[in-house]
């Protein structure tokens, strides 16, 4: 049972100097902050030690089959050419890896020409390939010359239905108002998407919804929509049996399959790359899209480009490292659920760090108390996708393991300031003053008296930011931190129940274990004489 | 001997001498010195004090809220320890109790327990603020003999407010009465009813001979 599995942290022990010195920045920056309070937790988050031992030409890939299986190609190419690569799969869309690219994340993802046209240069003519390359040139990205195939956007409907309906071309959709169509969300927002398509074509279709792209195929299959985007690639096409409708205004731009890369890439990396150039013809990349479709197992897709072997493409050579896509079951598991911990953990360590403090000031009531559990309140009605985005274009952040860990610490600020504060406030008068006039100095007042006997409302408001964070730390796949996330976003991309189902369990049930473990936390460190 | 009606003053008089709060005017000596934030800290620990619902910490045993402030300012073990043994004595507490939690002990144990909290540092001054008012009537009966003992053998200057004139006969000869945040009269029982100075004495003592002659 191989399914989709997202690069995470494995094999290799080498590493760029730019990684390198990158790494050890976040190192500096987390140890020198927190290092007493780890020995106090004493438990060093593994990602820290492991994020220094990471691979080295990391190739990104965009959360489609197709960019999956091209990512896994060239991941292959440089590992045969004895280049230690990683395939971070499935990051996200369009701007999410051309930042990556830029931020230095990953050195190499598959684009496509009319999307950078477009999405990243953000011009409306349609340039050359020469043009695109010089415009990239100055950004510091290279592009390879294009893989052979053109991906383009299409219109596509049951054959069916379209037969029905007498609909050949996009043109003729003009004639049925009435159709349902239900489009990506990338598709309607696009600078070559919807709109201008809606224009050119003046199509009268009021009854336009954004749906997730392997969804809207279940929705064509049982009619909720009669039409969709799709691409001229999709394995979908000839399996449902649906048609493409001709672009006899030729609307769409060519969408030729390039690898993108960083200009500082190593040189032979790039010769790897350079080698896929002109391999892949559409009928080639059609097979290879439905045998990853069909077996879920990128790798296995990506074998038969090595195994027919174009002429000039390096022959597969049979091994990838040691934790590849045949992993079992249980050691994916095992792995998500680490770095589910890790992600939910540390985040949570800081929300405790930082929280307490904070509670204890606005405890105090006042402007500075009421602005606290103002602002730690605001951050909660964010939602924690939108947080996520917002957390992404900053510089420090991207995409990348800290975004996750520091919108999840924004997070479990909340419960923890909340619980504190009011623990604190409830203190009756009668101790507060037998404190007071017993002599105790403030900071002894606090640590011997006021914080142990809030102990009970402080343990409660951390346990309920841990349980947010393992249900919110799903959502840190999105950026390819990892976690159970993983399989459960694959699995919405893939309209996969079983996939999404194998990450879902094992949150809820972590999610359970993490309150039975407070529980018994909660016997050892509330006080006995407030538990008589 | 502090009394009077309820909301008269008596507790705000006993919390400005401690410094919980602060005068809106006046100022307030301790020894000849004015108390100021400065010293406060300092003028506490030469002050015992012991509240209504005794104002133990739930999460200390009895015997760490009474080590509690000896702890603080790093007194020797030893010294702790045998003052510790006094104080039970004097109190009448048994040293089996004082490994217990607050909530595991009566209400008349716990007052003991806050006594002895008071008394740990040897206090120039006791300030007891209607420290039987929350006890049954047969307990109340017994640590009024008990405490009459303890002032007897510390022979100290004690604060003792109190609404129940009984109870402020039995402890002192000389009373003070409170009203609405003033001091109406000050002297032996027998002075304040034969020479009230002014009605409202008259009445709260009379207010109070009913029961008693009963």
């Amino acid at each position: 049972m191989n399914r989709i599995r997202k690069a995470g942290r494995q094999g290799s022990f080498e590493r760029g100097n730019r990684e390198f010195t990158k790494s050890k920045r976040f190192h500096h920056f987390l140890v020198s902050r927190v290092r007493d309070f780890l020995l106090i937790f004493s438990c060093v988050p593994a990602f820290l030690i492991n994020s220094s031992s990471a691979s080295d030409v990391v190739i990104g890939s965009k959360k489609f089959t197709e960019s999956y299986v091209l990512g896994e190609i060239a991941k292959r190419t440089l590992i045969d050419a004895g280049i230690p690569a990683e395939h971070r799969q499935g990051m996200g869309g369009t701007i999410i890896l051309w930042e990556a690219l830029k931020g230095g994340q990953i050195d190499a993802y598959p684009e496509y020409t009319g999307t950078i046209a477009a999405e990243i240069l953000k011009t409306n003519s349609r340039p050359s390939l020469d043009q695109i390359r010089d415009q990239l040139e100055k950004l510091g990205v290279g592009m390879t010359a294009p893989l052979g195939f053109n991906n383009t956007y299409a219109l596509v409907m049951r054959r069916s239905e379209a037969q029905r309906l007498g609909i050949h071309t996009i043109s003729d959709l003009r004639r049925h108002r009435e159709l349902k169509i239900g489009l990506t969300h990338e598709f309607l927002e696009r600078e070559d998407g919807w709109r201008p398509l809606r224009q050119r074509y003046e199509l009268p279709q009021q009854n336009v919804a954004g749906i997730d792209h392997a969804l809207g195929y279940s929705a064509l299959a049982n009619g909720s929509i009669g039409v969709k985007d799709a691409y001229s690639t999709d394995a979908k096409i000839e399996e449902n049996d649906l048609v493409v409708l001709e672009d006899d205004l030729q609307f769409f731009p060519k969408y030729e399959a390039v690898f993108l890369f960083r200009s500082s890439t190593r040189t032979d990396a790039i010769a790897a790359l350079r080698r896929l150039e002109g391999t892949l013809d559409e009928a080639r990349m059609v097979r290879l899209n439905a045998e990853a479709d069909r077996t879920k197992n990128y790798a296995r897709a990506a074998d038969l480009y090595f195994k027919v072997g174009a002429a000039s493409a390096p022959r597969f050579s049979g091994h990838s490292g040691p934790s590849d896509f045949g992993d079992s079951f249980p050691r994916k598991l095992a792995r998500w659920s680490l770095r589910h911990l890790e992600l939910a953990g540390f985040s949570l360590l800081l929300s405790i760090i930082v929280g307490i403090p904070f509670g204890i000031v606005a405890s105090r009531g006042g402007m500075l108390g009421h602005v606290i559990l103002g602002l730690a309140g605001v951050v909660q009605t964010i939602p924690s996708l939108a947080l996520l985005a917002l957390l992404v274009p900053l510089p420090f952040f991207g995409i990348s393991v800290r975004t996750a860990i520091a919108a999840l610490f924004l997070y479990g600020l909340l419960p923890i300031v909340r619980s504190t504060a009011t623990g604190l406030q409830d203190i009756p008068r009668s101790l507060r003053e037998s404190a007071v006039a017993l002599g105790l100095s403030p900071i002894a007042r606090l640590v011997k008296i006021y914080l142990p006997i809030a102990s009970r409302s402080i343990l409660s408001g951390i346990k309920t930011s841990a349980v947010i964070n393992i249900g919110t730390a799903t959502l840190a796949a999105l950026i390819g931190a990892g976690g159970l996330g993983e399989p459960i976003i694959s699995g919405l991309d893939l309209n996969d129940h079983v996939t999404i189902l194998e990450g879902a369990i094992p949150a809820a049930v972590l999610a359970l274990l993490v309150q039975w473990c407070f529980d018994l936390l909660d016997r050892v460190l509330i006080p006995k004489g407030l538990r008589v | 001997m502090l009394i009077g009606p309820s909301g008269c003053g008596k507790s705000t008089l006993l919390r400005l001498i401690i410094g919980l709060i602060e005068p809106d005017s006046g100022s307030i000596e301790f020894d000849g010195r004015a108390v100021t934030p400065d010293n406060i800290n300092a003028l506490r620990r030469r002050i015992g004090y012991v509240i209504q619902e005794g104002g133990l910490f739930p999460h200390l045993t009895a015997r760490t809220n009474v080590l509690l402030m000896a702890r603080h300012i790093g007194k020797p073990e030893q010294e702790m320890h045998d003052r510790l043994v006094e104080l039970s004595d004097l109190t009448r507490l048994s040293e089996n109790l004082l490994p217990r939690y607050p909530l595991e002990l009566s209400g008349g144990q716990r007052q003991r327990v806050s006594l002895m909290r008071a008394l740990m540092l040897s206090p120039e001054l006791l300030l007891l603020d209607e420290p039987l008012g929350a006890l049954d009537p047969l307990v109340r009966a017994s640590l009024q003999r008990d405490l009459k003992d303890i002032f007897m053998r510390l022979g100290q200057t004690v604060v003792f407010v109190t609404h129940d004139l009984a109870e402020a006969i039995y402890f002192a000869d000389e009373i003070v009465l409170m009203n609405e945040g003033r001091i109406v009269q000050k002297g032996t029982i027998t002075e304040l009813r034969e020479r009230p100075a002014d009605p409202f004495v008259s009445e709260f003592i009379n207010a109070q001979r009913g029961i008693a002659s009963l």
